[in-house]
Parts: structure tokens; C-alpha cells; sequence
């Protein structure tokens, strides 16, 4: 299954170069082809192929389906932004995707420590190209140096860590890893040692804090189209892998990894809330906004064992993936957005942009807020539902005091999302506002995300049962 | 009772108009708007009649009950039902919607498909509060129903109306995200239901107890407003419009009292009596304190919500006395607030319509140019200051009643109001209404046409009807208020 999506992908790098449209063509057809794919090849079975390098199961499945969603999405959104900027349109920026979504399905199906590793660095190495595509920008410049230098440093960390899981188990493949562990053959001190540099480095690519530090200056720099890609499609691997090395791998060493995420997941959440009140551009606001949801995403993770008793980690895990593809799709709607309303020339990323948006087109203003009363977790929205969910399960595991902590954030919250509504319906527009010039398919896509976010708000089941038996077959 | 699932009705008739009115889009469309506005609101006020002609007074349980799974994984149900409680407010809400549609016919003259649309959508989420059965549903329309009037506020209000949709939304979620966390600690402990019934059956040790009802007051006092928490409602009246201080006043500041009736004190009885006497001071501070910063107010808008605060002391010291006269005066006056309150704040929208100013020292010898006005004005504020024969008195004097047979200096505080009460109001009203003609503005008014006259004629209706003959009101509620007061005295700690 993997190597199917991987042998179109490579095919695909070479025959396209010339026109831009075909570039476009043929890389969906390449996302969706990847994804009958995944469908037809999809068993519900646990299957390991590739020397166990690689794992294929249903909350993989799952979860890379989603991913080719967000990218087809994703592609759609960035089209005309990409068009409009000539120093950008060359097919690099397709090609650039392609690679990351590779890599990130390394990522969602690894089963070796390696093999994540290998996933990480596909995805970023992409990533820093794609973040400073656009060479005449110094902003684009110093965020892809930054975002470079940290993401290398948080690299070495990972793999430091894995070296160090190795010498303490003996393996590097996760389900033997696991099993070593059980039997108690492993080195404790050094073991642990391992799980702080891996935590590390996963949360400096889940962007929690302290590892935040390249998230505004990445979200801000990079262009929009970027940010679009970067703050949605990647969230859903980093989860997987957070699932498939901490939980899969070194579930035995739940007490030493759940009390470090538990620290990142509270100051992330603080830092992200407190930092968004005082930005005033857009994509800097909801950099920080980002920082505060994984915090919130890993609530759930962190409340999955209590004292040792795992019976409730099912539902805490299924809540922080509910959590995550609705963050997921939330923000692509988000930024969909931002490039909606940017045209050649005019980026319109400040939040002052969306002024009177209401009175400039009340269609898409809805849709807006709807995003944002989703992000703020309102009901009838989806991130009412996600957030529930987690609180449930944060509430389940006891801790009482965590949940008052994530609500007194989640209020934070509220207030900057809030303004931006007020921005949007108590404003007038600016004078320069010019008309919403995008082609129908993009406004009948972002449409249909914005109305996903309200119907997923009325009718959270389905999704909310997929997560939990995909994680339930998985596991 | 008949199959029909009337109080999805009542929800969902509004909304569907609600979003109807949106569809209609520009302001070129405005009569259309305006109409479709109308009828909706009238559809959605004639469902919740079959409410009150179909209702069985005899027994407490929960009526027009609809159960359809919702949320299977959480077990959250779409469960609805109202007891002798619950339906004068739905009927009251969806009455009070054909009010504001009305009011605001030729006022709002900006994004009127919207704002016709936003009140419609509001109102069904109201009745979606005063309707839900589970626990989790009552959170999701509490919640939802912000959404609304922080558009209504922030988009049509006055001045400083962003900070004023601000603070109300962010005072409101503060106390109802403790709320939440409430609803799901009750829904581990009962085992997994957020069934609000079940709720009140369930056993709670004391030390939960209080800490739920620590959070549960948060919510509640919030939207009531009790003193301390009252600072936002003064602001958000102050800036909202005409229609959007009516359904403030009317409706969402009961959310908070019905939240008291329909959760702490079933749920939580012990810790209701344990804390009763705090709440019964903070009842008499917002009478009297409040009463006393009415008074000093020079904007009539302001006057009036701080008297809503007073009149809703009264309610909350009617619940917290535990006696059945105290909660049926309690609900009397709550019904007896919609009426009054948007009454109150329907004719300083008239005088605002027609001078652009709330201040009391730019009125005087109104009466001079709008008779017709003045007389309407007269009733309610009298009806405001608790006259005999209007339904101010009536529940007033149930709650006073109660308090002298609980505490006689409790009761003597609380009747200081019907001074205070009288002093702020026709102080007001005599300022305004009375002497000669102030200025060329007063001057120049022009009476109340037909459809103002409609408006305020319905709420007298309402006003005098129910301080005349309050049986229809008090019967049907007699068998709930019993069965909570059953509720309250069995202790729940095991």
C-alpha cells in the first residue's frame, strides 16, 4: 500500500515540469489516487510489512485518508495565492507538498523508531524549503533559517533519544521495544534519559511550549499558502507519532512521558493564550492559538493512565484525535480564509484586514466566525465538542484542577477569537476593501469546510466513533 | 398528550424563520425581511400555546417529553420536556420574540435581515435552555444563545457597545465554563448520563456538593445577575438596543434563576441549605445596595437595569427560603420582570427613537406632547415600583410574605424596596414625564403610532392581567414547585 502511494508520487516528481495547471492536475490526481489506496488496501487488520519498518492499521488508515483530504484541501486554498505571486509559481511548491505528505505518511505508519525519524526529516526538509519559497521576502528568509537551525537542533534531540531507547532496549522497532519493555529487560536510567530527549523533540515539532519558539516566526513568515500547509496536515502526524512511540512503544514507561507532557501541555496552553491576546496580525495570533490547542490536544493524552490503570486511555486517546482533525479542519478553514481574502500584492494577514468584513460579503463572514467560535469552543460548534471530549476524559482520569486550568485558558482564549469577530461585525470596512475575487471552486470548498464545521458541531458522532475504533483496532 | 413534538417546535420554528430572514440577505429587502421576521415569530409563539391549553396541572412530572438519541458515545440525549416551571417561560420568551420583531420595525434601519434573524435564532435557543431535559443540551443552547445577543449588542448598540458585548461575553463564559466542568463530574459520578432528572435523584457527598454549587452559582449568579457579579449588565443594557435590552431583561436574566431551580437546589439540596444564608444576603445587598445605586442613576437605561437587579434579588431570595410561597412569588416575579422590564425598556427606546438621548435631564413635560405615551409609561412604572393590582406587587409581596415567616429582619430589608423602589422609579418618571416642556426636542415628539401602541397595550395586557388574576400563573406551577420543595428537604448524602 505504502509503496503504491510512494511509486506514484516519485513517477509523478518527473513527468510534470512544464505547465503549472498539470502540475496542479496531477498532483491531486496523485493525493487521490493515494488515497483509493489506502482505502482499497485498508484490512482493519494490524499488518507489518517492509521488516516491520512499517505498520498498517486502521487509526493509520484513518489518519492518512484525513491527511490527503487537508492536502487536496490545502492545494485547492493555496492555487490562486500561489498563481498570483510569480516569484512562487513554479511547480517547486507542488512538488515541495508531495514530498511532505510523504513524509508524513512515514510518520502516521511508522513502526520503528528509524522510520519515524526518516518521516520527520522528509516532512521538514520540505517544509524549510517551502517556508522560504518565496526568496525575495527577508521576513520568508529569517523564518525558514530559524525554523531550520531549531528544527535541526530538535532532530539531533529525537535522535538522540532513540539511540538512547536503543541502548536501553536493544531495538529500535516499536512493538519490540514494547515488548522488551514488559519484560523488564530494559535499562531504567538510560531508558529514561531516552524518553526526555524524545519528548523533546516531539514537542518541538508539536510546537508545544518550552519548544515553541519557531511557530510565530514560521506561521508569520512564511507565506500564507505555507502556513496553511504547516499549521494543518502536519498536526495530524505528529499525533500519530506521539501515539505510535509513547503510547505503542513505551507505554510501560507511562510515568515517566505523561508528568513531562503534562508540564508542556499546561505552560502551552498559558503561553499560547496570553501571547495571541497581544498580536495583531492574524497569522501570529493563530501561530499562538495553534501552541494553546496542542497543549489542549495533549490533555488527553496525558489523562490516559491513571495510576497505572489504563482503562480509560481509550477514550482519552480518541479524544485528542477527535481533538486534532477538528483542529485540523478548523484551521485550514481558518487560513483558507486568510488567502481567500488576499489577493496579488495585498496579503491580508493583519486582523484589521477582516474589518466590516460583514458588510462586504455576510457569506463569508458567517463562515469566519464560525471558525473562530469554533477555535473560542462555542456550541453548536465542532471545537465545542473536541474540547468536551478532552475535558471529559481529563475529568474521568480526576483531575479536577487540570480541567479548571484548561477552561480558565480556554476563556483566554475566547477573548482574541472574539476579536477578531468584532473586528469582522463591528467595524467598518476600510476604504481600499476590493471585492472577494477567487474561482468558484474555492469558495464552494471553503464553504463546505466552513458548514463542516457546523454540522460536525450538530452531529460529532461519527467522527468521534471513528477515532475511537480506529484507535481500538490499532492498539 | 398528543405525539406532536411541540417543543421541538417551539426551538426549532424560530430558528428555521431565523435562518429564512438571513436568506432574504440585503437591506433592499428589508419589508420582506420584516415580514418573514414577523411571521415567524407570531408561527413560533402560537406552537407554545397547545403548551399551556394541553397541560396537565396535576401531576409535577415533566410534560410533551421527546427522547431521541444524540450523542450515543457520550450519552447525550436530545431530551426535552417542560414541567409547570419551565412552560410560562417558553411561552413567555416566544411571546416577548413577537415583541422585540415589533420594535424594532422601523428603528433598526441597518442589516435588518440580520438583526430579525439573530432574535429568531436566539429566541428558539432560549426555548431550547427552559426545554432541555439533559444536561449537556441545556449547556450546549446556554452557551450557543451568547452568540446572538454578542452580535446584537456589538453590532446595533451605542457607542462603547464593543466593550460592552465583550464584557458580556466573557463574564457570562467565565461562569459557565466552571459549569461545564460540573455537568461532566455529574455525569461520571451518576455513571455516565447527563439526564438531569436522574441527576436529582442521584446521592452526592457534602464536600462535592459544595464545590458543584460553588460552581453552579458562578454560572447562575452571572446571568442573573447577583451582586457582585452584576457589573456587566448595566453595561450591556446601556449599549444594546431597544430589542436587545427587551430579551435581556425579559428572558435571559431568568436563564439564571431557572438554572438555580432546575440544578442546584434539586441536585444539590444540602449544600443548598448549608449556603442558603449566603445567598440570602447577596439577595438583600442586590435589593437594597442596588436599590440605593438606582436611585443616583441619570440615565434612564441604567436606572432600569439596576432595578432588574433589584426585582431579581427578590428572586433569589424567594428560591433560598425554601418554602412554597417564597418560590411561587419567586416565579410570579420573574414572569411578572419579563413583562415590566422590557416594558420599561420598550418605552425609553420610544423616547430614544425620537430624541437620541437616554439621559433623564434631557426629558421633561413629556407628557405635554405624548399623552398617550405617558399614560402607557405611568402603568409600568408603577407596575415597576410594585403598585397593587400590577404584577409587581403580586410577587413581591408572595416573597415578603415568605421572609417575614423566615426571618422578620430579612423580610423588613427586603420590603425597604417597595420604597426605594418607588422612590427610583417615579422619581424618574415624574423627571421625564412631568413639569414643562424641557426643550425644543420634547417639544417636537410626536405620540405613539399604531404600532407602538400595539406593543405597549400587549405588555400592559401582560402587566395588569397577571397583577389582577394571577391564578392562571400560579395553578399551573403549584405541582412542580411542590414536588421541587420535596426535592430540597430529603438530604442527599448517604
Amino acid at each position: 500500500m505504502l509503496a503504491m502511494a510512494c511509486l506514484i508520487m516519485i513517477v509523478d516528481l518527473f513527468v510534470k515540469d512544464k505547465k503549472r495547471t498539470l502540475t496542479f492536475v496531477l498532483t491531486q490526481l496523485t493525493l487521490v489516487g493515494a488515497a483509493v489506496a489506502t482505502a482499497l488496501t485498508s484490512t482493519g487488520q494490524i499488518l507489518y510489512t517492509f521488516n516491520n519498518m512499517f505498520v498498517g492499521d486502521l487509526m493509520g488508515d484513518l489518519l492518512k485518508l484525513l491527511l490527503y483530504l487537508t492536502v487536496i484541501v490545502v492545494l485547492f486554498y493555496s492555487r490562486g495565492y500561489i498563481q498570483a505571486r510569480p516569484a512562487m509559481a513554479k511547480s517547486e511548491f507542488y512538488t515541495l507538498t508531495l514530498f511532505a505528505t510523504l513524509g508524513m505518511m512515514v510518520m502516521i505508519s511508522a513502526n520503528h523508531f528509524l522510520t519515524v525519524y526518516i518521516g520527520i526529516e522528509l516532512l521538514s526538509l520540505s517544509l524549510y524549503a517551502m517556508v522560504a519559497l518565496n526568496r525575495d521576502s527577508v521576513a520568508s528568509t529569517e523564518a525558514a533559517m530559524k525554523y531550520f537551525v531549531l528544527g535541526a537542533l530538535a532532530s539531533g534531540l529525537l535522535l538522540y533519544g532513540m539511540s538512547m531507547i536503543y541502548g536501553a532496549t536493544g531495538t529500535l522497532e516499536i512493538s519490540a521495544v514494547a515488548e522488551r519493555l514488559i519484560s523488564g529487560q530494559a535499562n531504567k536510567t538510560i531508558l529514561g534519559f531516552g524518553i526526555v530527549f524524545l519528548v523533546s523533540g516531539i514537542a518541538f515539532k508539536l510546537g508545544v511550549v518550552p519548544f515553541h519558539m519557531w511557530i510565530p516566526d514560521v506561521y508569520h513568515g512564511a507565506p500564507t499558502a505555507v502556513t496553511l500547509f504547516i499549521a494543518s496536515a502536519p498536526k495530524l502526524a505528529a499525533f500519530a507519532i506521539v501515539i505510535r512511540m509513547l503510547v505503542s512503544g513505551l507505554f510501560v514507561a507511562w510515568q515517566d512521558w505523561q508528568a513531562m507532557l503534562l508540564i508542556l501541555s499546561v505552560l502551552s496552553m498559558a503561553v499560547g493564550n496570553f501571547a495571541a491576546i497581544a498580536q495583531t496580525n492574524l497569522k501570529r495570533m493563530l501561530a499562538y492559538s495553534a501552541i494553546s490547542h496542542m497543549g489542549f490536544m495533549l490533555l488527553g493524552i496525558v489523562t490516559g493512565i491513571v495510576g497505572g490503570n489504563a482503562s480509560y486511555a481509550l477514550n482519552a486517546y480518541s479524544s485528542s484525535m477527535f481533538y486534532v482533525i477538528t483542529y485540523v479542519l478548523t484551521s485550514a478553514g481558518t487560513f483558507g480564509m486568510i488567502l481567500l481574502l488576499a489577493w496579488a500584492g495585498f496579503e491580508s494577514d493583519e486582523i484589521s484586514d477582516f474589518a466590516g468584513l460583514n458588510k462586504r460579503s455576510p457569506w463569508f463572514a458567517a463562515l469566519m466566525m464560525m471558525m473562530m467560535f469554533s477555535m473560542a469552543g462555542v456550541p453548536f460548534f465542532v471545537g465545542f465538542f473536541a474540547k468536551f471530549s478532552v475535558l471529559t476524559a481529563v475529568v474521568a482520569a480526576g483531575n479536577l484542577c487540570l480541567a479548571i486550568a484548561a477552561v480558565f485558558f480556554s476563556l483566554v482564549g475566547a477573548y482574541y477569537y472574539l476579536r477578531v469577530v468584532k473586528v469582522m461585525y463591528f467595524e467598518p470596512p476600510p476604504a481600499n476593501a476590493a471585492c472577494i475575487e477567487a474561482p468558484m471552486d474555492v469558495k464552494i470548498l471553503i464553504s463546505v469546510n466552513g458548514l463542516a464545521v457546523a454540522a460536525l458541531g450538530i452531529f460529532p458522532q461519527t467522527l468521534m466513533s471513528l477515532c475511537a475504533v480506529s484507535l481500538l483496532r490499532s492498539l | 398528550m398528543s405525539g406532536t413534538p411541540l417543543l421541538s417546535y417551539a426551538i426549532w420554528v424560530p430558528i428555521v424563520a431565523g435562518f429564512f430572514v438571513l436568506a432574504t440577505g440585503s437591506d433592499r429587502n428589508a419589508p420582506l425581511a420584516r415580514m418573514l421576521a414577523l411571521l415567524g415569530s407570531v408561527a413560533g409563539l402560537l406552537v407554545t400555546i397547545p403548551l399551556y391549553t394541553g397541560f396537565d396541572m396535576t401531576t409535577p412530572d415533566m410534560q410533551f417529553v421527546e427522547l431521541s438519541e444524540w450523542i450515543p458515545g457520550y450519552n447525550i440525549n436530545y431530551n426535552l420536556g417542560v414541567d409547570g416551571i419551565s412552560m410560562l417561560f417558553v411561552i413567555l420568551n416566544s411571546f416577548i420574540t413577537v415583541i422585540v420583531v415589533l420594535a424594532g420595525w422601523q428603528v433598526i434601519t441597518t442589516k435588518i435581515a440580520q438583526y430579525n434573524a439573530a432574535f429568531l435564532i436566539m429566541s428558539g435557543l432560549l426555548n431550547g435552555i427552559f426545554t432541555s431535559l439533559d444536561g449537556m443540551l441545556f449547556y450546549i443552547f446556554f452557551e450557543a444563545s451568547l452568540i446572538p445577543l454578542y452580535l446584537i449588542i456589538g453590532v446595533w448598540g451605542g457607542p462603547r457597545r464593543v466593550h460592552a458585548a465583550f464584557k458580556f461575553f466573557l463574564f457570562t463564559l467565565m461562569g459557565s465554563l466552571l459549569f461545564l466542568i460540573s455537568l461532566i463530574y455529574l455525569y461520571i459520578q451518576s455513571g455516565g448520563s447527563f439526564s438531569i432528572l436522574l441527576w436529582h435523584k442521584m446521592t452526592i457527598a457534602m464536600v462535592p456538593q459544595m464545590w458543584i454549587f460553588f460552581a453552579f452559582l458562578v454560572a447562575f449568579a452571572v446571568k442573573v445577575p447577583m451582586w457582585p457579579v452584576h457589573t456587566w449588565l448595566p453595561d450591556a443594557h446601556v449599549e444594546a438596543p431597544t430589542g436587545g435590552s427587551i430579551v435581556l431583561a425579559a428572558i435571559a436574566l431568568k436563564l439564571g434563576a431557572y438554572g438555580f431551580l432546575r440544578f442546584s437546589l434539586p441536585i444539590l439540596p444540602d449544600a443548598s441549605h448549608e449556603l442558603s444564608g449566603l445567598i440570602v444576603g447577596l439577595s438583600l445587598i442586590a435589593i437594597v445596595y442596588i436599590g440605593l445605586v438606582a436611585l443616583v442613576q441619570e440615565d434612564m437605561k441604567k436606572l432600569v437595569a439596576y432595578s432588574s437587579i433589584a426585582h431579581m434579588g427578590f428572586v433569589t431570595l424567594g428560591f433560598f427560603m425554601f418554602s412554597a410561597l417564597g418560590l411561587e412569588g419567586a416565579l410570579v416575579q420573574m414572569v411578572s420582570h419579563g413583562f415590566i422590564a422590557g416594558a420599561m425598556f420598550y418605552c425609553i427606546g420610544v423616547m430614544y427613537d425620537r430624541v437620541h438621548s437616554r439621559k433623564i435631564i434631557d426629558y421633561g413635560g413629556v407628557v405635554n406632547t405624548m399623552p398617550k405615551f405617558a399614560a402607557f409609561f405611568m402603568l409600568f412604572a408603577m407596575a415597576n415600583a410594585g403598585l397593587p393590582a400590577t404584577s409587581g406587587f403580586v410577587g413581591e409581596f408572595m416573597v415578603i410574605l415568605a421572609a417575614v415567616k423566615f426571618n422578620f429582619w430579612v423580610a423588613f430589608a427586603a420590603a425597604t424596596t417597595m420604597i426605594v423602589g418607588a422612590a427610583y422609579t417615579l422619581w424618574m418618571y415624574k423627571r421625564v414625564v412631568f413639569g414643562t416642556v424641557a426643550n425644543h426636542h420634547v417639544a417636537e415628539l410626536s405620540d405613539i403610532n399604531a404600532r407602538e401602541f400595539l406593543v405597549l397595550a400587549l405588555l400592559a395586557l401582560g402587566a395588569l392581567g397577571m397583577g389582577l388574576y394571577p391564578l392562571p400563573f400560579t395553578e399551573v406551577m403549584h405541582s412542580s414547585v411542590t414536588e421541587l420543595l420535596r426535592h430540597i428537604a430529603v438530604s442527599k448524602i448517604l
